[in-house]
């Protein structure tokens, strides 16, 4: 008989932190969830779960999308709902098949808006290749909801070729990204109005599975490990990866492509693209001799033209994040804390 | 990004620490003090303490607002905004401050009405939006935020906004400067001087450092370009047996100072006599109150405030860090029970604090990289 | 404290309590000007912004100057080819010494 599963979370309350993707997440989900859910299981937590039914490797995935305002320049709520559980199953290695939605919706909510996201989310679907197959609708009180809460179930087959696993990650590795970063993120900020910033920037929400299919294609051995990062950016993203292979994960901080307006908009408010919410892209690490391959086949496929080497795996400094300069300075780089806070000093 | 890129140029970098290299003696060890927490964070945030040469040490002062604000003045800012319909308003960098019942963002989670503002205008503006409530602007800062919450108070004023008021944390920065010369353990040789606050206050209020203290100040800009040519012009200085002040910052830094900035200030603030700085002690004629004239839009005035004062636990070692005398690594509860999500003191609470700039930026990659023995 | 950034003037609002609207790599603000009343703004000239208010006004002389002092130490074509798109303009040399 185990003795009891050690709850090692101590706060008192959840706060939005908790919610934010970066260390106070991690904090509840290895500190409360793991420890009363997934017991022994010592298995880094990652997207998606892989698990065998009568020896077919089916994976499986779920997630929720919260976010005001609903809809925001490139996109709306009803597509992050499909976009964001496909990614979650690509990265994880595997072409998602089926959804399955949950709603809950805040009493008066207009009908257009709902009409609106599920119209949103059928097109995202057929772009993405998925069936939406079925789902559940719940109702709340004015004033909970935001208007709306939508939780996607993703279920999917394991592309062949590809298996990806923090412990392959080898120093010489190479770090790649698809395409820029902080698009989301800024975007939904902006669109909140709150600010009086405006700006040409759009989400990037979009399925990476054909990315991610056109890779393995041509790299598909090479491939170690793949995230997607959502909430807490590429810098939470790199940090849960050098934490979970136990390696240094080097950034060549000049490589990491950003929107000229994404770091306007930044450096206004005082925030850090690394620390920004992505909704349509993805991270790689990939065996040195399959980088090149890998970036090729990127390239040339649709969506792909901006994927580009962003950094590398070394031996130090173990379990952290490095960022390099071209001029040779260097810095830590850490996973958020809580929600990324505007500074003015 | 026009003038913020070429001054983050790879080559020019290159030439500025090559210069240093060049001028800076071999056998002396210089100790330079960057006064203001932005200079703090650009250094780590540019990694250019790996372009320095091992000899020039970077020591990091008191110019932290958020820093150096006693507890005791979040708790009484958040008492206040306890009170029925109020909105509590300040910067991002107020957000995590722990008071001793939580911080800012805790309190909003229990249902404070508290929100993030990036400018004292947008507090005023949420207070026009919402007549039936009363907005309260947390305000901090040394003098180059300061005329912006006079500015705002004087267009309050102006405009009849009655439910609008500030709760002034405004600081001085030569006082802060001062102290970190009077202090017996100081060894500082000169000073890289806030590039910022110079905008508004100008470069004459420094030339007692150099005139009576004798070090050698030179007002630097915040990017690597920057930071590197103000130590080439300190170690120029220092060849020549010389102490003056310098202004590296030309091209935003007028010699003296932003009239209309000071004149905003001086109508809307006076100097109190006294403030606790956190781990500094009570300074003189270090922070600015609202003047009387203003007293409708000064909470101080407005509401009750508690005005307890509440001590940093005895082994935090805030006070010795900021003025230098200690690194953040040697503080007893650094990376322990003093981290940035639960930070026990000052320092750590601020991102551009040393603590919090050291342990998100440095720490990890001291320790391996003394390990391996070498740099990039 | 510290975080100021440079943004140029897009469009000036006479009347309306010295405000404008700055860009900053294609973003754009509306800013306070009351800090700056003395400067007489035009389109196109630079300003230091902290906190939403203009803090100081950029000489692009003053810059193209620093610039060529540390390029001095050598050449650097990369930062000359930058500069050139300043075009000087006419700025006292109000920075000291």
């Amino acid at each position: 008989m185990d003795a009891a599963p050690k709850i090692r979370f101590r706060d008192a309350q959840i706060e939005m932190a908790h919610g934010a993707g970066g260390k106070a997440s991690r904090r509840l989900v290895e500190g409360l969830f793991a420890p009363l859910l997934f017991g022994d299981r010592i298995e880094p937590l990652g997207d998606a779960a892989h698990i065998s039914i009568n020896g077919t490797r089916i994976a499986i995935t779920t997630d929720s999308f919260v976010v005001k305002p609903l809809r925001f320049p490139g996109g709306s709520i009803g597509e992050l709902a499909v976009n964001g559980t496909v990614n979650d199953l690509a990265v994880s290695g595997a072409r998602a098949e089926a959804l399955v939605v949950t709603y809950v919706l805040e009493a008066g909510l207009p009908t257009e808006v709902l009409e609106a996201e599920v119209r949103a989310m059928s097109k995202a679907a057929t772009d993405a290749g998925v069936v939406i197959s079925g789902g559940d609708t719940k109702v709340v009180e004015h004033g909970k909801a935001d208007g709306m809460y939508i939780s996607t179930t993703g279920i999917g087959r394991v592309i062949p070729g590809i298996s990806i696993s923090a412990a392959s990650v080898r120093p010489g590795d190479k770090v790649l990204i698809s395409g820029p970063v902080g698009d989301h993120g800024i975007t939904v900020l902006l669109a909140r109005g709150e600010l009086d910033l405006e700006g040409e920037i759009c989400s990037d929400t979009r399925s990476v599975l054909p990315l991610i299919e056109a890779m393995a294609r041509a790299a598909g051995p090479g491939i170690h490990w793949m995230r997607d990062p959502t909430r807490g950016g590429v810098a939470t993203s790199l940090n849960e990866l050098a934490r979970d292979c136990g390696l240094g994960v080097w950034l060549f901080e000049d490589a990491v492509p950003v929107r000229d307006t994404v770091r306007g908009a930044c450096e206004l408010l005082g925030l850090d693209p690394l620390h920004i919410a992505n909704e349509g892209q993805f991270l790689a690490v990939l065996d040195a001799e399959y980088a090149d391959r890998a970036l090729d086949a990127l390239r040339n496929t649709p969506g792909g033209h901006a994927a580009t080497l962003i950094g590398e795996i070394r031996e130090q400094p173990s379990g952290a994040v490095l960022g390099a300069t071209s001029y040779g300075g260097t810095r830590v780089i850490d996973m958020l804390v809580g929600d990324p806070l505007p500074r003015i000093c | 990004m026009k003038f913020v890129d070429e001054f983050r140029d790879a080559g020019v970098i290159h030439k500025a620490a090559d210069e240093i290299r060049r001028l800076a003696d071999l056998g002396r060890q210089y100790r330079f003090m960057e006064v203001c927490g932005g200079h703090t964070h650009a250094i780590y945030r540019f990694g250019l303490k790996d372009i320095l040469p091992p000899n020039i040490d970077l020591v990091h002062g008191p110019g932290c607002p958020v820093c150096v604000l006693p507890m005791g003045r979040i708790d009484d800012g958040l008492s206040i905004a306890k009170g029925p319909n109020v909105i509590f308003t300040a910067f991002g960098d107020m957000m995590r401050v722990p008071g001793r019942e939580g911080s800012p963002l805790e309190h909003k989670a229990r249902g404070m009405d508290v929100r993030i503002v990036y400018s004292p205008s947008d507090a005023l503006k949420l207070a026009q939006k919402n007549p039936d409530k009363h907005v309260l602007f947390f305000a901090i800062g040394f003098e180059t935020t300061a005329p912006s919450t006079a500015l705002t108070l004087m267009r309050a004023k102006a405009l009849g906004v009655t439910n609008f008021s500030v709760f002034c944390n405004h600081v001085t920065i030569i006082p802060g400067i001062r102290a970190i010369l009077d202090s017996p353990d100081m060894r500082i040789d000169a000073f890289i001087g806030p590039g910022h606050v110079s905008t508004v206050i100008g470069c004459r209020p420094y030339e007692w450092v150099a005139r009576n203290e004798g070090k050698p100040i030179v007002v630097s800009g915040f990017e690597p370009v920057d930071v590197l040519q103000a130590v080439v012009m300190l170690l120029r200085q220092l060849k020549a047996g010389e102490a003056k002040v310098e202004n590296q910052y030309k091209r935003v830094v007028p010699w003296e100072g932003n009239r209309a900035a000071l004149k905003a200030m001086a109508e809307v603030f006076e100097l109190r006599s006294y403030f606790e700085w956190r781990g500094m002690g009570f300074i003189s004629q270090s922070a600015l109150r609202i003047r009387d004239t203003y007293k409708d839009w000064d909470a101080e005035h407005r509401f009750a405030v508690p005005g307890v004062r509440v001590t940093d636990p005895k082994a935090a070692q805030c006070g010795e860090v900021l003025k230098g005398v200690l690194k953040p690594v040697q503080c007893k509860l650094f990376g322990k029970e003093c981290t940035p999500e639960r930070p026990v003191g000052a320092l750590m609470v601020s991102s551009e604090g040393s603590c919090a700039a050291y342990y998100n930026y440095e720490h990890r990659k001291h320790e391996t990289l003394t390990r391996i023995g070498a740099a990039v | 404290m510290c975080l100021a950034i440079p943004a140029k003037i897009v469009e000036l609002l006479p009347g309306e309590e010295s405000r404008a609207l700055v860009e900053v790599a294609g973003v754009r603000r509306h800013i306070d000007t009351g800090l700056l009343q003395d400067e007489r703004l035009q389109l196109g000239d630079w300003v230091l912004v902290h906190v939403g208010f203009a803090m100081s006004k950029i000489s692009e002389e003053q810059a193209l100057d620093q610039l060529q002092t540390l390029t001095m130490l050598g050449e650097n074509e990369a930062v000359m080819q930058e500069v050139k798109g300043y075009g000087l303009s006419d700025h006292d040399r109000k920075a000291g010494p």
